[in-house]
């Protein structure tokens, strides 16, 4: 029995690590050509996608020549969010009367339908409706995965911004909104969701647009099999780190996640661009150290919620054992072909990525695991974060980081030769509080009151974590759940939306003032008083600038919901 | 400052209305005229059917778990997939989270039946996954010892003998994709469409209203 524990402990290990190497490997490859898409050099496909984006521009009217100060990015950016958005809130409104609809689904009610609106544009994918149940296949296509493209675009295209303010010496643009849009969906997006889509569909991931099929069981029995154009959606949903998933069960769900690989493939999908993009970072600023050194802060954080999360599961539940259940205990809510092992570093992927999508029930985790899901969103997302929003976060925790070094070295901050002065601080904090605000606020509201307090399915401290993780969800744009809440009420369909709203803009406008401000200062070269921000000493401590600062905002909450579970579990009780 | 605001909305509605038309429209059918060409079986639900030739039937697919209750054939996991279990346009998980009372009796009535069924001592341990509701509701899996555990209970409804059954098992047990990815486990519905191939559809075919022991 030991020794079938211990070999069960290498092949997990033995795949975690896989994982990371394959995710190594590839992000020189895709970020060095994300840096070039970027900076207008030439790629393999600019004989077929340039003359689509001439197009594209001439079509709309837009200069790909001109270069927006961070107003006019900014304003261009909410405009095409804000129009983005009403267009799936009036799709789904409408879809009843809309061709591709074999179901013949109704038009979903308006608070629901403004939750799915903010939940798509911002990211989240945050889901209080059942897609099979809800969602007619136009809707899915046209309205939530064209959101799915747009919001990771416009990620990309913040991140770029807040680059070019990094690069820039005495200037007053940042770049053009429209052409990063544009070049993040037809040179990054689209390529890679195309050729993932096909290798998920080889496996078993369905792809059709006929109606439901209904079978007559071995048994007798009869069995209606939703299907659907999951595939294509599929793709795009782990690429863009949205995470909203066709079905009610997400990548849980044999049809979207059929196979050991499918689910390798996906999990490497969710971190893929996320990663790439610090080595594009590192590319564009002249030194791919600055890149590497965001990134192994990035593994720092996640090897370590990644053992907690793991040994907690492999521990499993006391009560269940004493029954008579066979270890591995913690089997509630996961599938036989993920086990625990690819069962937790989904969960730790896609709660670190702020991604969302799910292949086992975030409720049904024991309760450490499930507070690694819940502080991985409190971090921030900058644990690899979503993408282009993790590049952006995680930027902002390097400023907060040299400005405290530089308090108590007593110098001027500096990063890659900008003097940090008080307004970026201001526009840093104000990026890295209003999350948090929005996740205590939220949660505290909800606690108090009659129409948060009646959706919880399970009691006790469990019950409060359902509540936090609904919030921290919504405020970090990850849209993962934990599932038992009953989500879909007039109370948290607005409350969240709000706080997908809040938590998704109320970064981006921060960070591309500090990209402007940035933008138009000199660079100073580096004395030798210079704080250097590679290398070990700048990863450690930028690890723990993101570890002290959110377990000193979230730690009381956090010990009233899982850390009181986990001990009245061990407890006996 | 008017001017530019009008700009940004028609190049955004026009913008939008365009990136719909390619990533909304034309991706996902050419993925699916793609998947229709190359990948026709999976793309459409990795269907089986039962029988030969003419009186060939669709039975399920392969990979959607679906209800099995008579003694005859394996059993898969407890679903929370619609009222009755394995609903396949319904999926979904328990949600009960680790420490809830109700997680607890419900696997406790789970134990019990198990052993009933199998005829296992009182003490016996059971395969965590026999016991435990999947996170779809539709896991067309079981682990290996789940499977090794009904084995005496299908061979004695069918007649057959306890080696036969498991050397079938056996034959069915899948192991890690590329020899190192996921978990060794046991398809139900291919497992027991092999055992009818094998002596029929038992004693007992047809719809069948066993205890309900099945969530």
């Amino acid at each position: 029995m030991g020794a079938l524990a211990s070999n069960q402990l290498s092949w997990d290990v033995l795949q975690f690590a896989a994982f990371l190497v394959v995710l190594l490997a590839a992000t020189p490859i895709l970020g060095g050509y994300m840096a070039r898409v970027f900076s207008g050099h030439k790629t393999l496909l600019d004989p077929v996608l340039r003359p689509v984006e001439r197009l594209l521009y001439r079509l709309a009217g837009v200069d790909e020549k001109e270069d927006m100060d961070w107003k006019r990015y900014a304003a261009a950016l909410l405009v095409f969010n804000g129009l983005g958005m009403l267009a799936v809130y009036l799709l789904q409104r409408v879809q009843g009367v809309l061709p591709l609809n074999p179901q013949g689904f109704g038009a979903v009610p308006r608070s629901l339908a403004f939750n799915t609106a903010a939940s798509f544009v911002t990211n989240t994918n945050w889901q209080a409706y059942s897609g099979e149940t809800t969602m007619s296949y136009l809707t899915q296509m046209m309205g939530l995965a064209v959101q799915n493209f747009l919001s990771a675009a416009t990620g990309i295209a913040v991140a770029l911004a807040l680059i070019r303010g990094l690069v820039r010496r005495s200037a007053r643009g940042i770049g053009n909104f429209w052409v990063d849009l544009t070049r993040s969906v037809l040179w990054v997006l689209l390529p890679l969701s195309l050729v993932l889509a096909l290798v998920l569909v080889s496996q078993g991931v369905v792809q059709t647009l006929s109606p439901y099929r209904t079978v007559q069981t071995l048994e007798g029995g009869s069995q209606t099999l939703a299907l659907g154009p999951v595939a294509s959606q599929e793709a795009i949903k782990e690429l863009g780190t949205n995470g909203g998933g066709f079905f009610n069960a997400n990548s849980a769900h044999p049809f979207e996640n059929p196979t050991p690989l499918t689910n390798f493939l996906e999990m490497l999908a969710i971190f893929l661009i996320p990663a790439a993009l610090t080595y594009t970072f590192g590319n564009m600023v002249g030194d791919t150290r600055q890149g590497w050194t965001l990134l192994f802060a990035m593994l720092l954080l996640f090897g370590v919620t990644l053992a907690v999360a793991y040994t907690s599961e492999r521990a499993g539940t006391p009560q269940l054992a004493a029954l008579g259940v066979a270890a591995p205990t913690a089997m509630e809510g996961k599938e036989v072909r993920f086990g625990i092992g690819n069962s937790i570093l989904f969960a730790d992927v896609t709660t670190s990525a702020s991604c969302g999508a799910v292949n086992a029930m975030h409720d049904s985790l024991t309760p450490l695991a499930g507070l690694v899901t819940l502080l991985n969103m409190m971090l921030g997302e900058v644990v690899f974060g979503g993408v282009g929003a993790g590049l952006y976060g995680i930027l902002l925790f390097a400023l907060l980081t040299v400005f405290i070094v530089g308090l108590m070295v007593g110098r001027t901050p500096e990063y890659l030769g900008k003097k940090i002065e008080p307004y970026e601080m201001k526009m840093a904090t104000v990026g890295v509080l209003l999350p948090a605000v929005l996740i205590l606020l939220g949660s505290a509201i909800a606690a108090v009151s009659k129409a948060g307090v009646s959706s919880l399915l399970n009691p006790g401290p469990h019950g409060l974590t359902e509540i936090l993780y609904a919030f921290s969800s919504g405020s970090g744009n990850n849209g993962s759940a934990f599932a038992g809440l009953n989500a879909n009420t007039l109370f948290y369909n607005l409350g969240i939306g709000l706080a997908m709203l809040g938590g998704r803009f109320g970064v981006i406008l921060p960070v591309l003032a500090i990209a402007g401000s940035l933008a138009g200062k000199k660079a100073a070269p580096a004395g030798p008083g210079t704080f250097p921000t590679t290398g070990w000493l700048f990863t450690t401590v930028l690890a723990g600038v993101i570890v002290v600062l959110g377990a000193l905002t979230f730690f009381p909450a956090l010990s009233l919901g899982p850390i009181v579970e986990h001990l009245t579990m061990w407890a006996g009780r | 400052m008017d001017c530019t605001m009008r700009k940004h909305f028609s190049r955004g509605l026009i913008l939008l209305l365009l990136f719909t038309g390619l990533v909304g429209l034309a991706y996902p059918l050419a993925v699916t005229g793609l998947a229709q060409l190359f990948f026709p079986r999976q793309a459409n639900g990795s269907l089986v059917s039962y029988g030969e030739g003419e009186s060939a039937r669709v039975v399920g697919s392969a990979l959607i778990g679906q209800k099995f209750t008579g003694p005859q054939y394996f059993h898969g996991r407890p679903s929370a997939a619609g009222e009755q279990g394995y609903n396949a346009a319904a999926s979904s998980g328990s949600n009960l989270g680790p420490t809830n009372p109700e997680l607890r009796q419900q696997v406790a009535e789970r134990v019990a039946a198990v052993r009933a069924e199998n005829g296992l001592p009182p003490a016996a341990p059971v395969p965590s996954d026999l016991v435990t509701a999947s996170a779809s509701g539709l896991d067309p899996d079981i682990t290996p010892a789940a499977a090794y555990v009904q084995v005496e209970r299908v061979a004695r409804a069918r007649g057959l003998s306890p080696a036969v059954v498991r050397r079938l098992v056996d034959e069915h047990i899948q192991r890690r994709q590329l020899g190192f990815l996921g978990e060794p486990r046991v398809n139900v519905l291919l497992l027991n469409l092999a055992l009818d191939a094998l002596s029929g559809p038992g004693p007992t075919s047809g719809p069948s209203t066993p205890p309900s022991s099945g969530r």
